[in-house]
């Protein structure tokens, strides 16, 4: 495998949990091995349900992990770190806080940077992330777009070895999130700082990635994997290309086969066969 | 404004930036109907009176019984010309401040440790229920019976009744803090003190000042209560009192002084939340 020069490395990662009321053992992931390469932008998509954001939470440290092995440049994960930062589905904005207050809410809880050092660093982040101007607003004078630039910024800011994306535009209409989809791209072109990017959008996943790994349904494992040889910079209109079309369809397809198996399969915490 | 009306105002679309984002409205704004509360809620005050004044004038009951607003003008300028009113004024006021100081500084301590430790919240809550589903004021004669007729029981009823409501207020404001945002900041590697800092207590204050708004009215009555079991001076007492002299214009004038009271403080507690939690009125 690449496991000299990987960045995260997972090695039969499996995650359970508690359900509190019915007091049963829940496999939400069996035996994920994946790694992802320095300065490489990895897509997870799956099945809703499938695992790929709880697997996100492990990588962040937010969940600890059952069994297997996790390691970002070979040290184990098992708390959240300076190492990594998330960009959330939820924008989860302090209401009471600006958007310069908000973006370095980040900095400010890891404890790593001076708050005047973290000002001026947060103003040149809120610039590229195209908000100059708002920095004295407040969230709830933003629209959705607009706060999820936040969110990005606030991850940016912390200059993460890894930045993970847990479906960040997930919750933006169609127009809106292209557009999100093309100023990510610009802003990781300028840094390529490795990133794992998790959706349920096959589109996005390919347009955004260099390599796209598909999840079985629940509990989670890779299913697939595709790599994604689609010049850079790419504008949307790739997502025209015969070569993405033919991309999609064979993630599609890779995704369509989960969501037709055998209903035996759907029954929690059974492991896949 | 009818209903029908009201259904013509056009909902906002989402995604709006802010400077569009204002009420609308298909029929022309006119600028009446902007000062339509104000103006409809002086009217039917001065009516009110009017239909008082009438009905005293009148004299179907005599004077004792019901005086007309007139009269209670009158009596409250003549009893402000004496030292007596500020007195009582000082006396109740005194009570209240120490009783209800009391508990927003004990209420708070406790609300946000019931809140953010689960276990002092199970230690607490049979006392919490006890207290706050009985009404307070019926512990006046124990605690007349313990510490006489001076300002120490009115205090701790104040204290009593103002206390629960603000625990209970602050409790929740910490119990409800957004998970979204506390996981944020577990993500970030947040300390627990970093977290209740910054994030849990600046999201309680509207709880809290929620509190703080429930526990005057619980408060004001506290002190008028235990006023009319037993005290030598203070607002309650002048009820009390003008009620035993069939003195009807002071009584009223004595009701008005407390009303203005609650009125005030409660606007001063709206005040204060709109200045501290802007972000709430949207």
């Amino acid at each position: 495998m690449y496991d000299r020069s990987a960045k995260l490395s997972a090695k039969g990662v499996v995650i359970e949990y508690w359900l509190q009321r019915s007091r049963t053992l829940f496999t939400a992931v069996q035996g994920v091995d994946l790694t992802v390469r320095p300065g490489e932008l990895l897509a997870i998509v799956g099945p809703s349900g499938c695992g790929k954001t709880t697997f996100l939470n492990a990588v962040d440290g937010l969940i600890p992990i059952a069994g297997g092995n996790l390691t970002l440049d070979g040290r184990e994960i098992t708390r959240p770190g300076p190492d990594r930062a998330m960009v959330f589905q939820q924008p989860g904005l302090l209401p009471w806080r600006t958007v310069l207050g908000n973006v370095i809410f980040g900095v400010e809880a890891q404890g790593t940077m001076s708050k005047k050092e973290s000002i001026a660093r947060a103003k040149h982040q809120i610039e590229l992330v195209g908000l100059a101007g708002f920095e004295d607003a407040y969230p709830l004078e933003l629209s959705g777009g607009m706060q999820q630039r936040v969110n990005l910024a606030r991850a940016l800011l912390t200059d993460p070895e890894m930045l993970l994306l847990d479906e960040p535009f997930a919750a933006l209409d169609a127009q809106t999130r292209e557009m999100m989809q093309l100023e990510l791209l610009k802003i990781w072109s300028q840094t390529r700082k490795t990133a794992l990017f998790i959706t349920h959008d096959i589109k996005e996943a390919i347009y955004l990635s260099d390599r796209v790994i598909v999840f079985t349904r629940r509990p989670g494992r890779v299913k697939d994997e595709v790599e994604i040889k689609l010049s850079r910079p790419r504008d949307l209109r790739v997502k025209r290309d015969p070569q993405f079309l033919t991309y999609e369809d064979r993630i599609w397809e890779s995704i369509q086969e989960e969501l037709a198996v055998p209903a035996e399969r759907l029954i929690a915490g059974v492991p896949a066969a | 404004m009818s209903i029908k009306e009201a259904d013509r105002v056009l909902p906002v679309t989402a995604g709006e930036s802010n400077a569009t984002r204002e009420k609308r409205s298909v029929v022309q704004p006119s600028r009446i109907k902007q000062y339509e509360p104000l103006v409809l809620g002086t009217v039917s005050v001065v009516l009110a009176l009017t239909a008082w004044q009438l009905v005293a004038n009148a004299r179907i009951y005599s004077i004792l019984f019901l005086p007309g607003p007139w009269d209670v003008a009158q009596a409250f300028v003549k009893l402000f010309q004496t030292d007596d009113i500020w007195l009582d004024i000082g006396t109740s006021g005194m009570e209240m401040g120490i009783g209800y100081g009391m508990a927003i500084g004990v209420g708070l301590v406790l609300g946000m440790l019931m809140g953010w430790y689960t276990r002092f919240q199970y230690a607490l809550d049979p006392f919490v229920n006890f207290f706050y589903s009985t009404p307070r004021i019926v512990l006046i004669p124990l605690f007349i019976l313990w510490w006489g007729i001076e300002m120490p029981p009115k205090i701790a009823v104040i204290f009593l009744g103002a206390l629960f409501p603000i625990i209970i207020n602050t409790m929740a404001g910490v119990r409800n803090t957004e998970a979204a945002l506390l996981r944020v900041a577990r993500s970030f590697g947040a300390s627990d003190a970093l977290i209740f800092r910054r994030v849990v207590l600046p999201g309680s204050v509207p709880f809290i000042l929620t509190g703080f708004r429930l526990g005057i009215g619980h408060a004001l009555t506290g002190v008028v209560v235990a006023e009319l079991f037993g005290s030598r001076a203070g607002l309650g007492r002048l009820i009390a009192q003008s009620a035993d002299a069939f003195n009807m214009p002071d009584l009223f004038a004595g009701v008005i002084v407390l009303a203005a009271a609650g009125i005030t403080l409660t606007a001063g507690f709206g005040w204060l939340e709109n200045r501290l939690v802007p972000w709430t009125k949207d």
